[in-house]
């Protein structure tokens, strides 16, 4: 059991991996589509609507199965230099896991940014500060205030969700901790092993979340 | 269209009953995690200390876990933990258990990590003034509990269960890794003998909304009728 120690600590560099992309574009993404679903054009409030809709409302594995599997059976998609991407199982997960993410960011920031009383944004005008100037220097800092949270919760929920990552053949924590439980049969002590590395993974994001929220409260 | 037709034709029946497969596994183990629920919720407000962590420790843990791990667990522990039992009495055979009952442990057990929270912060949410009226009323505690608490409880609780019985729903498709045949399962076969991953994957995308669609219809029937204050 110790030898497969080292195994399970570098697949947790994959985990992590994993994880960083997918926040990275996630968040990206949830940006984008919170900001068409605030926005008064019917036609991007609906897109937005619906992406968040059909993500949420789907397990993250159909979407991982969809892309991975799905995508490589369409013949101009192959041709095209999008297969160099599409063909590895690494990318099609982080794509996978940033489509999804992105709809829950999405909704989270939504919220976020119609809860901002008004009086701040009127403070704004009055200034005669311009409409970016009022988004960059106004909206954007109470709404990432006011999410934090909830975001925590969504890095959370998203490192676990990187473990599906093991049914598309990639060796990733739980994919590791799946092949030494079955050439072992010690199911027990690699759950044990295993779980702690995802409980400490999930205190130190927790952590991180707490102390950034405190640092915006002290402003 | 032809791979939906009923029959030997197409998937259409086979699908049909992995669409019935997956609500099965879903209700049942979203009932697995509101008894473990019952159970673990009153264990948070304990004054015992002991009985106090080995709630936290349940929730804690489960919830930082992914569902896949528990999953494994379950699914490659589970024979074995039953086998040792059985030897104590005497039975030495190869037993195999139900792939439809290790999934609903197993999403049970998730299910009610978090439903244990939810039933946790209803109760917390609840105005202390009542605990006390109680008290100077002198009202037996486990009238007290099933009077005035529990009903308000379940009222406050209702949004947030609904959380909990989506992330079940979907937490059912990871049971496709055991071997049951649910609609993930059954997408993944006639993906595979049709060679059409996409059609299939894209239609079980398709049934999951469905699943979401209507239980937050219903959702919202139930959220209407026991919101109107007492």
């Amino acid at each position: 059991m110790i030898t497969s120690v080292p195994k399970l600590l570098y697949a947790t560099l994959i985990t992590l991996k994993l994880l960083s992309f997918s926040i990275i574009f996630g968040l990206f993404i949830g940006l984008i589509f919170s900001l068409m679903r605030i926005s008064k054009n019917t036609l991007l409030n609906k897109i937005s609507y619906y992406y968040s809709y059909i993500f949420r409302g789907t397990p993250m594995l159909v979407q991982l199965f969809i892309i991975y599997f799905g995508l490589a059976q369409l013949d101009w998609l192959r041709e095209s230099f999008l297969w160099v991407i599409l063909k590895e199982p690494f990318w099609c997960a982080i794509i996978a896991f940033s489509l999804n993410t992105g709809a829950y960011t999405s909704e989270i920031l939504r919220s976020a940014f119609q809860t901002i009383s008004k009086g701040y944004i009127e403070a704004g005008e009055s200034l005669g500060l311009s409409k970016f100037k009022i988004f960059v220097t106004i909206q954007i800092p109470v709404a990432i205030k006011q999410s934090l949270p909830a975001y925590g919760n969504e890095i959370i929920l998203m490192l676990k969700g990187t473990s599906l990552a093991s049914t598309v053949t990639l060796m990733d924590l739980t994919g590791v901790s799946k092949f030494i439980i079955s050439t072992t049969y010690k199911p027990v002590e690699v759950f044990i092993v295993a779980g702690s590395i995802y409980l400490f993974l999930t205190f130190l994001i927790h952590s991180f979340i707490k102390y950034n929220e405190k640092k915006y409260e002290a402003k | 269209m032809e791979l939906l037709y009923f029959g030997q034709k197409g998937w259409g029946d086979e699908l049909f009953l992995s669409f019935l497969m997956t609500i099965a596994v879903s209700m049942s183990a979203f009932s697995v995690g509101i008894f473990l629920s019952a159970l673990f919720t009153p264990l948070k407000f304990s004054k015992l200390k002991l009985l106090k962590f080995i709630s936290n420790f349940y929730t804690t843990v489960i919830r930082g876990v992914p569902e896949l791990l528990v999953i494994y667990l379950f699914f490659f522990g589970g024979s074995g933990a039953v086998m040792f039992v059985a030897s104590i009495f005497g039975y030495n055979e190869y037993i195999e258990i139900n792939a439809f009952v290790t999934g609903s442990l197993a999403i049970g057990i998730i299910s009610g990590a978090y439903s244990t929270e939810v039933f946790r912060g209803a109760i917390q949410s609840i105005d202390k003034g009542q605990f006390e009226a109680c008290k100077v009323l002198g009202i037996k505690k486990n009238i007290y509990f099933l009077k005035v608490i529990l009903p308000q409880m379940l009222r406050l609780a209702i949004p947030n269960l609904s959380n909990v019985w989506q992330l079940t729903l979907k937490d059912t498709a990871l049971i496709s890794v055991t071997g049951l045949v649910e609609i993930m399962r059954q997408s993944y076969i006639a993906a595979g003998s049709t060679r059409d991953p996409l059609f299939f994957y894209s239609f079980a995308a398709l049934l999951y909304l469905i699943l979401t669609f209507f239980s937050m219809k219903v959702i919202n029937k139930v959220e209407k009728k026991y919101s109107r204050s007492f």
